[in-house]
């Protein structure tokens, strides 16, 4: 009935060992031909077992083949995952043989997808778990397992039984007029009920917000006048990480330096080109460019030498980025100040020597309190983390705020419950319980392949 | 004897049912165990209610009978829900048990073509998987091209009272005992269903003085979208409030296992929405009272009904209990409450048009479908009359959706849902009630009721006028400017300071604005109910809009047919349960499929790329 799928689960040609996993009513058998060892069909279910992959007596690897049998599996299937030694050539060789005997290459998500048609996780759950599969830092990590474990969706079930609630009692007072003794549901009552439920979805909104900041980390953008020491900043934060550097080269941010965690979360710290006037076209282009990630940045550390006074072209600079988070870093604290500071439009003035080195913890501690990442740690981690999921938090909460202003106005209950049904709604296909065509289709096509 | 359409049963299903058949032109017999209980009232003395108030206006807008009738036949009427919007507004009669069945027999009477014959069926002659024909108990033979099953509560039914059961229907009559078998042996699934009635009560005997009146409403209404009111507002009887107490609950709770629903000694399923007494009490345990009401019967017969008490308790703990209620204490109770099973069919063995999937041109309606209820029934007599008619004439049927009528909504209900006790209409199964209202049934449904014939000319010009007038009060408010200087004391009191001239549709649209504060103004005078729709139509239409993007979002998914050919083991992916419920509903479309219970957003999903994938367009393979 339901086809056999396979495919790797691990990422390809890094690393000692790689997974090729199997999902399916045959996999079993299938994977049992091509191994060399004890008989696969017979053992118990959760084992892990040793021997080869042989093809035509061939000994293509030594594995080990975990056998996990149905319901209690990741896709409710039978399934089958092969460790084998990691290199491409080996891990293609195992996927080949699969593909051959008759198990299908996996679809875009397709473990995940299984495990959603079967029952085994909801839609947020199924988001989670693609979060987890690339969260990078252990708070990622953390945030991703709380999702995956379902917490997300309580929430969001807690709010729709409190609606659901409005409604029975509602559909009560219009059904069952002249039944006295039940409570009527006035607009004053509605109002209460449905402040808690606006309440409920702001906060979700509010900390979706960190969510973000969790899943993406903060876009650290450092700029200065060549010499003004913002390498030396850069090449510090690094330094003091090494461990953890990631070279992104190749991707679309090109420009970013590296990554280093701060209180759990990731920072990507973004190099600029230089930023002046220019006539030279090829550098016109580079500093456009630049501007505009400064724009979009969420942090810039401006760097300044306390031994200058502040340009214009400096000045106007900062006026262009008037509505970004900044933190004026002015370095060379030691030598005499120039700098003329009543022209600086920024709350966030740090004195630094990057050579002795200071002033480097303040900063750090400065972007903590800014962000409020010291706090991001103690919350529970409930975030909405796509624009799927804010948007239709979003689409509930008006809703809600649309029958808060009816039962203000006095628009007939019956209307409001209209809203009620709405609000309802949306939460319920954040969780997948609301058809929409689409859906799926959209959602899943977002996963990587083999997860 | 042979005739087109034969219908058995002719309580409120099979009135409808057989008008329906008679006045499209084909020949019609009403086959009845008993003359005298036509269209009979054998519970609530009740017409109307919420939901069902508006669902009597549908069957009058279609052309059907109960309207016109309830509005000659009653005793009290009053408007529900007035204190609250539009959309659940709704007309409640009290029925007057008389001359209600008088009057619907006078209707049946007056038509040519039927013939009202006193028998009870007990087979039906089916060949080739269609229905042919009925035999009655005293083995007289009718021949007949189509037949519409209206049997109520007289499948197998048993009453009980205590410990103590007989198998008769209501009023001692004889029950059908080998139609269900014979609808059995068929392939129709069978399940057992229960209804109760309450004790009615020696009016002499009851001390009026303790109890708190409920009146009629000073507004005269009529059902009838024909009709004008004929009644006099001052002139209609009293019901009366009555309460439970701690004592009441004591008897009922010490004497529970005597109670044939709570002894064992029956096996049908109740309605969850119309709880036996006892069942209040147990399963609302922390609930000090519970409220009755003493309704009158008929003006012909001293006789009070004591809603909301019904009970399958012996008789002498009936007695103790209507005793420890306050007012009723030397209350003589003429008739003892008793609970009632019977057969009913399940409704998913059935088509919209209310054919059976089993057997060709066989309709039911009412009860046998697993409804309860006078106007659930009634509103089906008249869809399976109508349908039955249309098959005979070689038409599509009748089959009202979702946005259009509550018909529609209960329709849709039974062959997507089915049921597992007996189904009562309420607001709130409407998805779309806010245009389902009162008020617009004719602008809903009229046209259809014109077209099969059960509407006349003269009905149909009344709907034209209505139409006509709507649009000219529409002009007339949008063209008609009121400016600071003229407003008038009304206007005043809610908005005291107006700056600037407004047209009257704006100043409408404000919620505390009301349409006859604006009536001085306008061009001419227009009938009261046209007031009212405009109001709503002009105040409501940001939430009437909402309510249509939400209808269009359903037709479009209606307009995507299921093949009747799929076969849902092909399917795969399917969860196991959505694929065995979509096995036995065999939806027709992937709205309807939407509405299974059981059938998940992934599972609609999975069918529609399975659909896309091995289907065309037009539904080919």
């Amino acid at each position: 009935m339901n086809e056999n799928i396979c495919a790797i689960s691990t990422s390809l040609g890094v690393g000692a060992i790689s997974i090729v996993r199997a999902s399916g009513p045959d996999v079993i058998n299938i994977v049992n031909g091509l191994f060399k060892g004890a008989d696969l069909t017979s053992v118990a279910t959760h084992t892990i077992n040793y021997g080869h992959i042989v093809d035509n007596n061939e000994i293509i690897d030594e594995v080990l083949v975990t056998i996990m049998r149905a319901p209690k599996t990741f896709t409710k299937e039978d399934v089958v995952e092969i460790n084998c030694h990691g290199g491409i050539s080996t891990t293609n060789k195992i996927l080949e043989l699969l593909i051959q005997k008759g198990i299908r290459l996996a679809g875009a998500g397709e473990f995940t997808k299984k495990a959603y048609l079967n029952g085994r996780i909801d839609l947020t759950q199924a988001e989670g778990v693609n979060d987890l599969i690339s969260a990078e830092t252990d708070l990622e990590r953390k945030y991703a397992m709380n999702r995956t474990l379902g917490n997300l969706s309580k929430l969001i079930i807690d709010n729709r039984q409190i609606i659901v609630n409005i409604q029975a009692k509602l559909a009560v007072n219009f059904d069952y007029p002249e039944e006295m003794d039940n409570i009527d549901m006035t607009h004053e009552l509605v109002l209460k009920e449905l402040s808690t439920v606006k309440n409920n979805l702001e906060e979700l909104l509010a900390t979706s917000q960190d969510g973000k900041i969790i899943k993406n980390g903060i876009d650290v953008a450092i700029i200065g006048k060549p010499n003004v020491g913002k390498s030396s900043i850069l090449n510090h934060l690094l330094d003091e990480n090494k461990a953890i550097v990631t070279d992104i080269a190749g991707t679309t941010r090109d420009i970013v330096e590296g990554t280093i965690t701060l209180a759990g979360i990731k920072l990507n710290l973004i190099d600029t080109a230089g930023i002046r006037s220019t006539n030279d076209v090829v550098e016109q282009i580079g500093v456009n460019k630049s501007l505009e990630i400064l724009q979009n940045a969420d942090l810039v550390i401006y760097v300044l030498n306390n031994n200058e006074p502040v340009t214009k072209e400096e000045l106007e600079l900062l006026a262009s980025i008037k509505n970004v988070q900044k933190i004026v870093f002015i370095n060379k604290n030691d030598l005499p100040s120039k700098i003329n500071l009543d022209l600086i439009e920024c709350n966030t003035i740090i004195y630094g020597n990057t050579i002795t080195p200071n002033g480097l913890q303040d900063l750090k501690n400065q972007i903590i309190s800014l962000f409020k990442l010291d706090l991001i740690k103690e919350k529970n981690y409930n975030f909405l983390s796509n624009a799927r999921q804010i948007a239709l938090v979003n689409a509930s909460l008006e809703r809600i705020k649309d029958g808060i202003q009816g039962a203000k106005d006095g628009i007939p209950l019956e209307m409001i419950a209209e809203d009620l049904k709405e609000a309802y709604d949306a939460l319920g296909e954040i969780i997948g319980v609301t058809y929409k065509d689409e859906l799926l289709d959209e959602l899943f096509s977002k996963f990587c392949l083999g997860k | 004897m042979k005739y087109d359409i034969i219908v058995v049963g002719a309580g409120h299903a099979g009135c409808e049912a057989a008008y329906a058949s008679s006045k499209q032109g084909l020949k019609t017999a009403l086959i009845t165990a008993n003359i005298k209980n036509i269209a009979d009232m054998p519970c609530n003395p009740s017409i109307g209610g919420t939901a069902k108030g508006i669902v009597v206006r549908e069957i009058d807008a279609l052309g059907g009978l109960m309207g016109r009738v309830a509005d000659i036949s009653h005793l009290q009427i009053k408007m529900l829900n007035s204190g609250k919007g539009p959309a659940v507004k709704s007309l409640r009669a009290q029925g007057d048990k008389i001359k209600y069945p008088e009057n619907m027999l006078a209707e049946l009477n007056k038509l040519s073509n039927l013939d009202i014959i006193e028998a009870l069926v007990e087979d039906l002659i089916v060949d080739s998987a269609t229905i042919k024909g009925v035999i009655t108990s005293d083995e007289k033979t009718y021949i007949c091209d189509a037949l519409i099953l209206t049997t109520g509560t007289y499948l197998k039914s048993k009453i009980l009272i205590g410990d103590t059961s007989k198998n008769e229907g209501p009023h001692g009559e004889t029950s059908a005992k080998h139609l269900s078998d014979r609808l059995a042996s068929l392939g129709f699934e069978l399940q057992r269903l229960k209804t109760g009635t309450p004790q009615r009560l020696d009016p002499k005997t009851i001390d009026y003085s303790r109890l708190q009146e409920e009146k009629g409403d000073e507004t005269p209404w009529t059902f009838s979208f024909d009709l004008e009111p004929t009644y006099d507002v001052a002139k209609q009887h009293k019901c009366y409030l009555v309460y439970t107490n701690a004592k009441t609950h004591e008897i009922i709770r010490n004497n529970l296992t005597k109670s044939a629903m709570y002894g064992g000694y029956a096996e049908g399923i109740g309605p969850r929405y119309c709880p036996s007494i006892e069942d209040k009490v147990v399963r609302f345990a922390d609930k000090e009272r519970h409220q009755l009401f003493l309704e009158p019967e008929s003006a012909f017969y001293p006789d009070l009904y004591l809603q909301g008490f019904s009970t399958s308790m012996p008789i002498d703990v009936q007695e103790q209990m209507v005793h420890s209620l306050e007012g009723l204490e030397n209350a003589k109770i003429l008739k003892y409450a008793y609970a009632i099973e019977y057969d009913a069919i399940n409704p998913l063995q059935m088509n919209a048009s209310l054919e059976s999937k089993i057997v060709a041109n066989l309709y039911t309606a009412g009860q046998i479908n697993g409804t309860s209820g006078y106007e659930e029934a009634a509103c089906q007599g008249l869809i399976a009359g109508i349908n039955a008619g249309l098959k005979l004439k070689g038409k599509d049927p009748l089959i009202l959706k979702r946005n259009e009528a509550y018909i529609g909504v209960l329709i849709d209900d039974l062959v997507t849902k089915g049921t597992k006790e007996p189904y009562r209409l309420l607001t709130s199964r409407a998805e779309y009630r806010l245009i389902l209202r009162h008020d617009n049934a004719d602008l809903r449904l009229r046209e259809y009721g014109y077209k099969i014939g059960l509407i006349s000319e003269e009905q149909h010009e009344r709907l034209l006028t209505k139409r006509k007038n709507i649009e000219c009060l529409t002009e007339d408010l949008k063209n008609t400017k009121i400016h600071p200087q003229d407003i008038n004391d009304e206007i005043k009191s809610v908005i005291p300071n107006l700056n600037f001239g407004i047209s009257c549709l704006e100043l409408l649209k404000r919620p505390e604005i009301k349409i006859h504060y604006l009536i001085q103004y306008l061009k001419k005078e227009y009938p009261k109910d046209i007031y009212e729709i405009v109001e709503i139509a002009i105040k409501y239409e940001g939430y009437i809009a909402k309510t249509n993007r939400e209808v269009e979002k359903m037709l479009k998914l209606e307009s995507k047919q299921i093949p009747e050919d799929i076969d849902y083991e092909k399917v795969q992916n399917l969860a196991s349960e959505a694929r065995q419920k979509l096995q036995s509903v065999r939806p027709k479309t992937i709205a309807q499929a939407t509405r299974i219970s059981g059938v998940n957003p992934a599972d609609i999903s999975i069918l529609t790329i399975y659909l896309k994938k091995y289907y065309s367009k037009d539904g080919k393979k």
